[in-house]
């Protein structure tokens, strides 16, 4: 996006000259928008504390951004929304009963290591967000895996075994004679009504606010659907608890519709981002599966690899150049 | 005068962690604990002192075609005394460096400072020179494993006794994994260089490069233009 006075001017660029009006700041107010109704299920689940949370994110990865930016005598970029929409991903992350000033740290991890120290906004290798709370569940594991908030207790099987465990913990523990394709389970995972990261719980919000990003064209269907697929195919195929089950627990669908579709850190081309939303969904079931992994969720670090992997997979699916002679 | 310059350039100007960016493999991965991170830097000292006298002395006698062959002997003897006075009088500490004190033969500080300056310069210049670079290097190597260890221990300790005890419960335990190590490292890299420019802008002069960057490739500050 060009400054004022420039965009003003005559400029002679090359074509297309087609005009859109998108720019960064546009583009970020659209996710924000998208991730409201996740944002609403959190609060609604767990809570005024859930916002709170957000809050100090947001505020810490703005106070960042902004210092950061001038520390390093750059122009300041709070404006284009970017650390807002980190801010709010990584508290979407987070788990509702986390000390306050963890998710500040986490803020400040995210902006100022996972960002700023590169560049700024279209240079950080990783997810900003992402990168946060890997750092925050290697560092603070046990506040990070705390579930406590919600009294999630399922209308049939065993209950006390599941009141502080999330669905994945249950599945990674391997709870005997519990019946996983009970309709009740499906219907409180897909509105939310179960322990998790205060954003991740609900699929239904998460998915309203991916539908408006398709519509937006802010993203294109390529890695969710790619993501999610994968994850499906792959439980249908290992067996035991259903595919529903494993697409909709944990941040399978928030991490497929708002994170891995980063602009930043995903592939340009429609090939490569199937490549990528598969290898996401291959390694998340990798980790989730995994009989002597310690993780019950592998989004969050599928996610981070694919990110390392986004420059070769550019390079792969290079588009050839019309009228090119194949050699 | 020779002496004294030789002595303090390899703390200050020739730092060899974070100047010259050397050796960098214990530095990362032994400095999880201040007191490991000393038992590194003194081990590593006597070796380099020792090292850098004997090449020194006997620079006029190896033969320039097999010099490195011969600074590795001469390094790899020092390394084995090193090692077993470690194992008899400081089981523990051996016991953590663990398969670091043999690496120290390798360890490119030392075989740098016979090859650039042992070889050329007198035996006591030499000696300054190697207790320079290895007070330099254990100063580094105790400077990153400080922050290291406060910020995933919560304390600091140094010979069994506790300096400073949990500072807070909450540890960021990154900060002792490998991957704390390679952030905690670039944070200070990233300082020192900031501080060198800065006094080189208050003298006049153009601010020090970091080794092997290029500035014409960057366009992340003005140095370049």
């Amino acid at each position: 996006m060009l400054p004022k006075q420039t965009a003003e001017r005559y400029i002679l660029s090359s074509s297309p000259h087609a005009h859109a009006d998108a720019s960064t700041s546009r583009i970020m107010l659209d996710v924000i928008i998208a991730l409201l109704p996740a944002l609403c299920c959190g609060v609604y689940f767990f809570g005024l504390r859930a916002l709170i949370l957000t809050g100090t994110c947001i505020a810490a990865c703005l106070v960042t951004e902004g210092l950061c930016r001038l520390a390093m005598k750059r122009e300041n970029t709070i404006g284009d929304l970017s650390a807002v929409v980190t801010g709010l991903l990584l508290a979407l992350n987070l788990p509702p009963d986390l000390p306050v000033w963890m998710a500040a740290v986490g803020g400040v991890f995210a902006i100022g290591f996972a960002k700023q120290v590169f560049g700024g906004l279209g240079y950080n290798p990783f997810n900003p967000a992402l990168s946060a709370r890997a750092f925050m569940l290697i560092s603070f594991t046990g506040a990070m895996t705390t579930w406590s908030s919600s009294a999630w207790t399922l209308s049939a099987g065993s209950t006390e075994a599941v009141t502080t465990a999330t669905p994945l913990a249950l599945i990674k523990k391997g709870a005997e004679g519990f019946d996983w394709s009970q309709a009740a389970l499906i219907k409180d995972l897909f509105i939310g009504n179960v322990n998790g990261c205060i954003g991740e719980v609900s699929a239904l919000a998460l998915l309203i606010g991916a539908v408006y990003l398709l519509v937006r064209k802010v993203i294109t269907w390529h890695i969710p659907v790619a993501f999610i697929g994968t994850v499906f195919l792959y439980a249908m195929f290992k067996g035991g608890v259903p595919p529903l089950v494993h697409v909709l627990s944990g941040g399978c669908v928030i991490g497929a519709c708002f994170m891995a579709t980063d602009y930043v850190t995903s592939p340009i081309t429609a090939k490569g981002k199937l490549i990528f939303g598969c290898g996401c969904g291959l390694i998340t079931m990798l980790i989730r599966t995994a009989p002597t992994g310690a993780y019950p969720e592998g989004v969050s670090f599928s996610i981070l690899i694919m990110n390392a992997l986004t420059p070769l997979i550019n390079r792969f699916t290079q588009p050839k150049p019309f009228g090119k002679v194949k050699k | 005068m020779k002496t004294w310059l030789a002595f303090w350039s390899g703390i200050f100007k020739n730092n060899p962690t974070f100047r010259l960016v050397l050796g960098l493999c214990p530095t990362l991965a032994v400095t999880t604990s201040l007191e490991n991170a000393l038992g590194m830097g003194l081990a590593a000292s006597f070796v380099l002192v020792c090292s850098n006298g004997l090449v020194s002395a006997l620079r006029k006698v190896i033969p320039a075609a097999v010099h490195i062959p011969c600074y590795i002997v001469i390094i790899a003897t020092f390394v084995t005394a090193v090692d077993l006075l470690m194992q008899a009088y400081l089981p523990a500490l051996s016991e953590s460096l663990g398969i670091f004190i043999p690496l120290i033969v390798v360890n490119c500080i030392i075989l740098g400072r016979a090859e650039a300056f042992a070889c050329k310069n007198g035996v006591v210049e030499s000696l300054a020179d190697g207790l320079g670079t290895g007070v330099g290097f254990t100063l580094a190597l105790a400077l990153v494993a400080a922050v290291r260890e406060i910020l995933g221990a919560g304390s600091l300790t140094v010979w069994g006794d506790i300096a400073i005890k949990n500072v807070y419960s909450d540890t960021v335990v990154l900060a002792i994994l490998p991957a704390g190590g390679f952030i905690t490292l670039g944070l200070l890299l990233a300082l020192i260089n900031h501080l060198g420019a800065v006094q080189a802008r208050r003298r006049g002069a153009p601010p020090p490069l970091p080794v092997n960057l290029d500035c014409r490739h960057c366009t992340l500050c003005p140095n370049g233009k």
